[in-house]
């Protein structure tokens, strides 16, 4: 019965930070997603064709998404201290393991007649990657890119630990204050507040990936 | 002769690790305007030597010349641009139109936008796909068909003198290939590219080629010559074996009724009374007489007893002749119906109906007889210059 008292009030009354710290999440995801595309689709391509480097990027960045997310916020702290520098690190390095490896499936996956006859009409290796290969495994690399999104706008609460900015910030503060009259509707507020941003990502995503898929490959 | 357009020299190709290298010292002439075939069994070597052509594989040593121009030290890419490459599965790019497709090359040669978009309209044209309607589409609207087309346009989009084709309708339901091949053969004849043509069915090597390598394991030639020679006169066992039974039905295929020396039946005109009918009957070896209307057309094929069973007017005795064939029919067309028609001959009509002569046993195996005489004498005449199998050219 504490759960619903006053939450819409609490909302109401809050508004405008709530709304400030949704936008900081929003940011720090969105920055880390960017910075991990540039990394993770750059790795992606160099090592999609070479075996070794293939298993060794896979295997590397499998690791970094197996680290309990505390501890590696945690440990970031003595090379980069507080804030949100160690934050973004972080975050980039769980969204890169969705990214790397569908960008390594999206592109071993183009028909090898159709990379075939790209060559043979004369298209060099990297106007055949830009052209043709990284076109056709796009939708592909855009669904990692959609996974790593997701996993970070919860992973990013933690961040908060380290003084990271975004929803996480209120989500501690209620858990150093349980049992005080508003730190359910705190934590509340935040985990909603996270959720909501998840879907609404979520749904720019499918936006953005069916204007960018050509329409020779939908369905 | 002139100078062919694509020569190999001691081509060869060795991957590391085998003992037997999969192309083996090739020389090889190709001329120009001809489509050249590399038939054999699978791993001859036949697509590996193809693929030389074009650098997709490099040779180990040996050289290639096209238009004299020794390739083997071009750049790939450019070298690529200016030949003409279909393979089985065609390859289109799914996530372009089809007009996008065609105009890949033109756009890397920098050619201006408005000049692409005419060569488009005029390529679709040219496979008989209508231009306006398909190059908006994509590939995956297209029938298997209709992508194979839009394959052989893009090969040609920058009307190279040269082009590889990989088993180009390997992939395509027999009766569409039929169709396919029938139209490939009839735009060659206006476009007169060279060919090179790699298959595993020698039927459509004989039906495609104007001449035929047959390739042995390590892409040893075993014989390069026109397809009726190396039916009629196979330059040994493994080609005999390669070209398999029936070599002489499929050379009544290569054969036009034109070519051939017609039988002559009897015949009769309409107007003529039973007393004549007979008489010229009894005057010839064949068991019918064939009734010609006032234009020489053939009208009823008669019989002695359809004659003799009385009053029945000329123009409704006897049967009808069913089988008729044109000069420009196959022999093998001429045969199949000759063997369904009532008196073993097939007629053979002009454009206009009239009558030109007949195409029974005799005639076919006249032919066969000889086409096999001249292909042996051809054969005799070049081993006596000493280079009987592999510089046919």
């Amino acid at each position: 019965m504490i759960l619903g008292v006053g939450f819409g009030e609490y909302v109401i009354d809050e508004w405008d930070r709530l709304f400030t710290l949704v936008v900081e999440h929003a940011q720090i995801v969105l920055m880390s997603v960017a910075i991990a595309v540039v990394v993770g689709v750059g790795l992606g391509m160099l090592t999609y064709r070479t075996e070794r480097p293939r298993v060794a990027v896979l295997g590397v960045t499998g690791v970094f998404l197996t680290i309990p997310s505390f501890a590696l916020f945690g440990l970031l702290i003595s090379p980069l201290g507080l804030g949100t520098k160690p934050a973004v690190v972080a975050l980039v390095m769980y969204a890169l393991l969705p990214i790397v490896r569908n960008t390594i499936t999206g592109l071993r996956e183009v028909d090898p007649a159709v990379v075939e006859s790209a060559q043979g009409m004369g298209m060099g290796r990297w106007r055949r990657l830009a052209r043709i290969e990284f076109p056709l495994a796009w939708p592909i690399i855009i669904t990692g890119i959609r996974v790593s999104t997701q996993i970070l706008v919860g992973i990013a609460a933690i961040a908060a630990v380290i003084n990271g900015p975004g929803l996480g910030k209120d989500i501690f503060r209620s858990l150093a204050r349980v049992g005080t009259p508003t730190a359910v509707n705190q934590a509340l507020a935040a985990v909603l507040g996270i959720v909501i941003l998840g879907l609404l990502l979520d749904i720019a995503y499918l936006l953005i990936g069916r204007l960018t898929t050509s329409r020779g490959l939908r369905e | 002769m002139n100078d062919p357009m694509i020569r190999l020299e001691g081509v060869t190709k060795r991957y590391p690790g085998q003992d037997r290298p999969a192309v083996e010292h090739i020389d090889l002439n190709i001329p120009d305007g001809e489509i050249v075939i590399f038939v054999g069994p699978s791993g001859c070597g036949k697509t590996t030597l193809m693929k030389m052509i074009n650098r997709l594989i490099e040779p180990t040593s040996g050289r290639i010349f096209i238009q004299g121009e020794d390739v083997t030290r071009a750049n790939p890419d450019e070298l690529r641009r200016r030949i003409g490459y279909v393979i089985q599965q065609i390859g289109l790019f799914p996530h372009m139109t089809i007009g996008d497709n065609i105009a890949t090359v033109p756009k890397m040669l920098g050619w201006d936008s408005a000049r692409i978009s005419k060569r488009i309209d005029e390529l679709l044209e040219l496979v008989g796909l209508d231009g306006p309607t398909f190059r908006s589409r994509y590939p995956k609207q297209l029938s298997g068909g209709q992508r194979q087309r839009v394959g052989v346009a893009r090969a040609l989009a920058v009307d190279p003198p040269v082009m590889l084709m990989d088993e180009p309708f390997g992939a395509i339901d027999p009766i569409t290939r039929d169709r396919l091949q029938n139209e490939f053969l009839r735009l060659q004849a206006d476009i007169r590219k060279t060919i090179v043509f790699v298959t595993h069915d020698i039927d459509e090597a004989i039906k495609m080629g104007d001449r035929i390598a047959i390739l042995r394991e390590g892409a040893q030639v075993a014989q390069y010559d026109t397809p009726q020679h190396i039916l009629s006169a196979p330059a040994d066992d493994f080609v005999a074996d390669f070209v398999g039974a029936g070599a002489s039905l499929k050379r009544l295929n290569l054969t036009r009724v034109r070519d051939v020396e017609l039988t002559f039946w009897p015949t009769v005109a309409i107007r003529a009374d039973r007393a004549e009918v007979l008489s010229t009957l009894r005057a010839s070896d064949k068991g019918a007489v064939l009734i010609l209307d006032e234009r020489q057309r053939p009208l009823r094929w008669v019989t002695a007893r359809d004659i003799e069973r009385g009053d029945i007017p000329l123009e409704q005795a006897g049967l009808e002749p069913e089988a008729i064939v044109e000069p420009q029919s196959t022999l093998q067309d001429a045969l199949n119906l000759m063997l369904d028609s009532s008196h073993g001959a097939a007629v053979v009509v002009d454009g206009n109906g009239g009558y030109l002569g007949a195409v029974d046993f005799a005639t076919v195996a006249h032919a066969i007889q000889g086409m096999r005489v001249e292909a042996r004498e051809q054969l005799r005449a070049a081993a006596g210059l000493g280079d009987r199998g592999a510089a046919a050219s």
